[in-house]
């Protein structure tokens, strides 16, 4: 069977990344393209009065000017799954639609709902003419009043995800607790900032579309461009081989597709459109901000006895989605009397979307910071207060875990960081003029899974090729799965060719929630193993006896060109176990005492996900998570201006995200994890849990240095002196 | 109006008709009057473009040559995903208008892998694994070329300065470091 720790293959599309070869969603120019350029609203609330297209029009290039004034009415959007954006809990996402604002189609009114909306395109024959036309569209507006303050609506907030949790009396067993914590924990808002812009390339032949996407959701998409414009299913092609990055931002369909679609198809021709980085931030989601109050009640041993996590994020009006940042706290510690929710506050202001662990990234800061703070006040090894309440069953629902190693990740990652030197006095730990903070916080993420089917075709000279909806968006997808059939197959890798995607191909769910291991990789391990059983079959000898030459050996034998075999794996209805996947950071910063810089001198994290299949590329990936937790922890927040209702610092050189000078040593342990009840190929997926606690880990150890607790992200300079 | 408002089983956006549509299509038949001669040296080849003057390099290279290897992640000189080399020397396309550059020997991620030959620092990237979604790899090895050349990769923490142009939202870094290091070593 196969072993806990996959081998660390090289990337199969490796050699394609270095050179040049891949080819993202814009970088398919086609024949007579033209470009479009979008026309963003400048005020948080009201409607158009005008919009004055004459000098645009006039404008060397420029083909059309769409808006809401000459465009046609679109079909009704198919909305976000149910559980909007929480993938992995939902029906079939292939099935449903993914746009984002299923109350504002481009184009139908207008109304203005906040800055950034797209209300108009200009159309041209090359970017230059484009981004000039849209400079000169002139547009008025009559104002109404716009909400652009979360506290001052606080007492409007909605429970819009039910997230309301509760267990025993966690008020009265507050109240009766000897040692107590009750704080305010605030995250601001954060944009992705993937490398590669949200961008698309669209061309109608007929009713017949073919989009180029940077999408995480292509089979949604294919749903969602269906419905919209009336034309069916089978009639709409995305492809969406290569994306540059993407961490949520691209699992729905935002307006620009919607308007780059409807642009190609009025002025029948090719239309690309690429998003300046400017445009990234208002239009494709961002993590929104939040303000949490944590309550903990202990007794003096350390033993938990309340939790109450409670506070509010922003959403607004024309979209379903919620930030459900209490999802860990059933997840996390066992205690008998918890209540957790996470109302929503509706504003003006863009609409969010599902960011990097999403929930858990910010619930966790939350929750982690203040057993930091219960373990001062208890005088209490911060590790020790986490084993004293380690979770043994599923604290929401009493189930038994499928695996959990939590205690393992606490012990290895402790032991390689000799955690067991820190002496626990803020300010005692120094290196020359800096202070040294140790600092440490448990991370978890749920092992989602959701339907996937696959298809697995040998030929008769032994090769394979394995096909299958999904999406590349630098997980490492095309060469796990290429290992994993080789694996199923018993052949060598080299023979594997692996498609994806490409919605003509066996359909898969979004590649979010960290599940599309878990979930492609069932049906690929599916279709594998019903390909080889098929060939044993053929030749009438047993599955065991098939080895890397049979494939060419039997098909030759009977004259067949090629053998193939499907599967469609879906998750099991009812889930007796609950799926988890954990782990632990431990953190050093170093602080100057004078200029008091935060830098993370070294890290070591411990994780348990289930099955690894390529430790190479899980590392990558668990990097990734925690690098983008460190920005989280130090430098990322989209400023809102509440005077005029817009995000500030929208580039690259505001919006500071970590460079290579801000990363020294992270230590990345894997701990093997055999799970045989979580999927039949016993992953959890990595995704995200990379990043969850990283930024309680890092407050925790400036704290730690400086005796200062740091209540509200990102820990900036100023917030230290 | 075109179409209907009612969510039928027929196409519902119909394309441009009559009079507008014939203007759209003189409108971009007719040649850009302001447009000026750019010939552009790349990877060895070079190739002769009308452009409008405002046309950057980077859009020169993959809007009119389709060019791609060099990516555009800000358009502002901020994050080194345009990164080429032009006289040996990396630069931001992006930041730099294509007129300019006429005449000059640029080299972008194509041009780098001689014969179908990894340089090692390409190889170097694969084995350490020094990128994920590949957006940001283009910009990093054109860097890593120019850096080690100048004799810029001494340390890790020289590495990691040198290279902080660079922007890896997918956070490769350790990566990067790695695979400079060892083409760095190999070159020497
Ligand atoms: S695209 Fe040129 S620096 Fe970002
Ligand atoms: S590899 Fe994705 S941005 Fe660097």
């Amino acid at each position: 069977m196969m072993p806990p720790l996959g081998p660390p293959l090289d990337r199969v599309d490796g050699r394609k990344k270095v050179t040049g070869g891949a080819k993202f969603a814009a970088e398919h120019n086609l024949e007579n393209m033209a470009y479009a350029a979008m026309v963003m609203s400048t005020i948080p609330s009201g409607t158009i009065r005008s919009i004055d297209t004459a000098a645009a029009k006039r404008s060397t290039g420029v083909i059309a000017v769409i808006s809401h004034l000459n465009a046609p009415r679109l079909g009704p959007a198919p909305g976000q799954p149910p559980a909007a954006g929480q993938p992995g809990a939902a029906a079939p996402p292939q099935q449903q639609g993914n746009f984002a604002e299923p109350q504002l189609i481009p184009f139908s009114d207008n109304k203005v709902h906040y800055v950034g909306q797209r209300i108009a395109v200009v159309v041209a024959d090359t970017i230059e003419h484009a981004a000039r036309g849209a400079e000169l569209v002139k547009v008025t507006y009559d104002e109404t009043p716009a909400r652009l303050d979360m506290q001052q609506f606080r007492e409007q907030g909605v429970d819009r995800a039910k997230s309301l949790f509760t267990k025993g009396d966690a008020d009265a067993a507050f109240a009766s607790a000897s040692v107590k914590i009750d704080q305010i924990y605030r995250t601001p808002h954060e944009h992705h900032n993937p490398m590669e812009a949200h961008s698309i390339v669209a061309a109608w032949d007929g009713d017949h579309l073919t989009l180029y996407d940077s999408s995480q959701n292509i089979f949604a998409v294919q749903q969602t461009m269906s419905r919209l414009f009336g034309i069916p299913k089978e009639n709409v092609h995305i492809l969406s081989q290569f994306v540059g990055g993407a961490f949520g931002s691209k699992g729905s369909t935002w307006p620009h597709v919607v308007i780059g679609v409807l642009a190609a198809r009025m002025v029948n021709r090719p239309v690309k459109v690429f998003l300046t980085r400017k445009q990234l931030f208002f239009g494709n989601g961002h993590r929104p901000e939040t303000q949490q109050r944590v309550a903990l009640g202990a007794n003096p041993e350390g033993k938990l006895l309340a939790m109450i996590h409670e506070g509010m994020s922003q959403s607004n009006d024309v979209c379903t989605y919620a930030e459900r940042f209490v999802r860990p706290t059933k997840a996390i510690y066992a205690v008998d009397n918890m209540r957790a929710i996470n109302p929503i506050v509706s504003l003006n202001l863009p609409s969010p979307t599902y960011m990097r662990a999403p929930g858990e990234s910010p619930g966790m800061f939350a929750i982690e910071s203040a057993m930091d703070e219960l373990a001062y006040a208890l005088k209490m090894d911060p590790l020790q207060l986490r084993l004293v309440n380690h979770a043994d069953v599923n604290p929401e629902d009493g189930k038994p875990w499928s695996s959990k190693s939590l205690k393992e990740c606490y012990a290895q990652g402790a032991d390689k960081f000799g955690w067991s030197k820190r002496n626990p006095e803020p300010r005692s730990m120094k290196s020359g003029r800096d202070l040294i903070g140790w600092g440490m916080a448990s991370a978890t993420y749920p092992a989602h899974r959701s339907p996937a089917s696959a298809r697995a075709v040998v030929k008769s000279d032994g090769t394979v090729t394995i096909y299958t909806g999904t999406h590349e968006m630098g997980m490492g997808t095309a060469t796990v799965m290429s290992q994993l059939a080789a694996e199923t197959l018993g052949i060598p890798v080299e023979r594997v060719r692996f498609e994806y995607g490409d919605t003509t191909l066996p359909p898969t769910p979004i590649s979010a929630g960290s599940m599309t291991a878990a979930s492609v990789g069932s049906a690929v391990f599916g279709a594998c193993d019903a390909l080889k059983k098929r060939v044993a079959e053929i030749d009438g000898v047993d599955p065991a006896t098939i080895n890397a030459e049979s494939y060419h050996t039997i098909l030759s034998k009977h004259y067949l060109d090629d053998v193939e075999a499907r599967f469609d794996a879906k998750p099991p209805q009812q889930e007796p176990h609950a799926t988890q996947a954990f782990g632990a950071h431990f953190v050093e910063v170093a602080i100057d005492q004078d200029i008091p810089v935060v830098r993370v001198q070294r890290m070591v994290s411990a994780f348990a996900g289930g099955r690894i299949l390529n430790a190479k590329t899980a590392r990558s990936q668990y990097f990734g998570g925690i690098i983008q937790g460190i920005g989280m922890a130090l430098l990322e927040e989209t400023h809102f201006d509440k005077r005029l209702g817009t995000f500030t610092n929208v580039n690259f050189a505001e919006y500071m995200v970590p460079t290579n000078a801000d990363v020294r040593s992270i230590d990345i342990i894997m701990v093997p994890e055999e799970d045989h009840d979580v999927n039949p190929i016993g992953v959890k997926g990595i995704g995200e849990i990379g990043i969850v606690g990283v930024a309680p880990a890092i407050a925790n150890a400036v704290f730690h240095a400086t005796g200062k607790r740091v209540r509200d992200l990102p820990i900036t300079i100023e917030k230290l002196m | 109006m075109i179409g209907s408002a009612a969510a039928t089983a027929g196409l519902l956006v119909a394309p441009l008709l009559g009079e507008e549509a014939r203007k759209n299509a003189a409108a971009t038949q007719q040649a850009d009057p302001n447009a000026i001669p750019v010939a552009l040296d790349v990877n060895g080849k070079v190739h002769q473009l009308e452009l409008d003057p405002r046309t950057t390099l980077l859009d020169a290279l993959r809007e009119h040559l389709d060019i791609t290897g060099p990516k555009k992640g800000c358009d502002q000189g901020a994050c080194g995903a345009c990164t080429v080399l032009i006289d040996g020397r990396r630069v931001l396309s992006c930041l730099n208008l294509a007129a300019m550059n006429s005449g000059k020997k640029i080299v972008t991620v194509e041009g780098l892998a001689g014969d179908g030959r990894l340089q090692a620092i390409q190889a170097a990237f694969i084995r350490n694994d020094g990128f994920q979604c590949g957006y940001c790899t283009s910009g990093q090895i054109c860097s890593a070329v120019a850096l080690i050349r100048e004799g810029r990769a001494h340390s890790d923490a020289e590495i990691r300065e040198w290279m902080s142009g660079n922007v890896c939202r997918c956070g490769c870094y350790l990566g990067i470091v790695e695979a400079v290091k060892e083409a760095s070593n190999a070159t020497v």
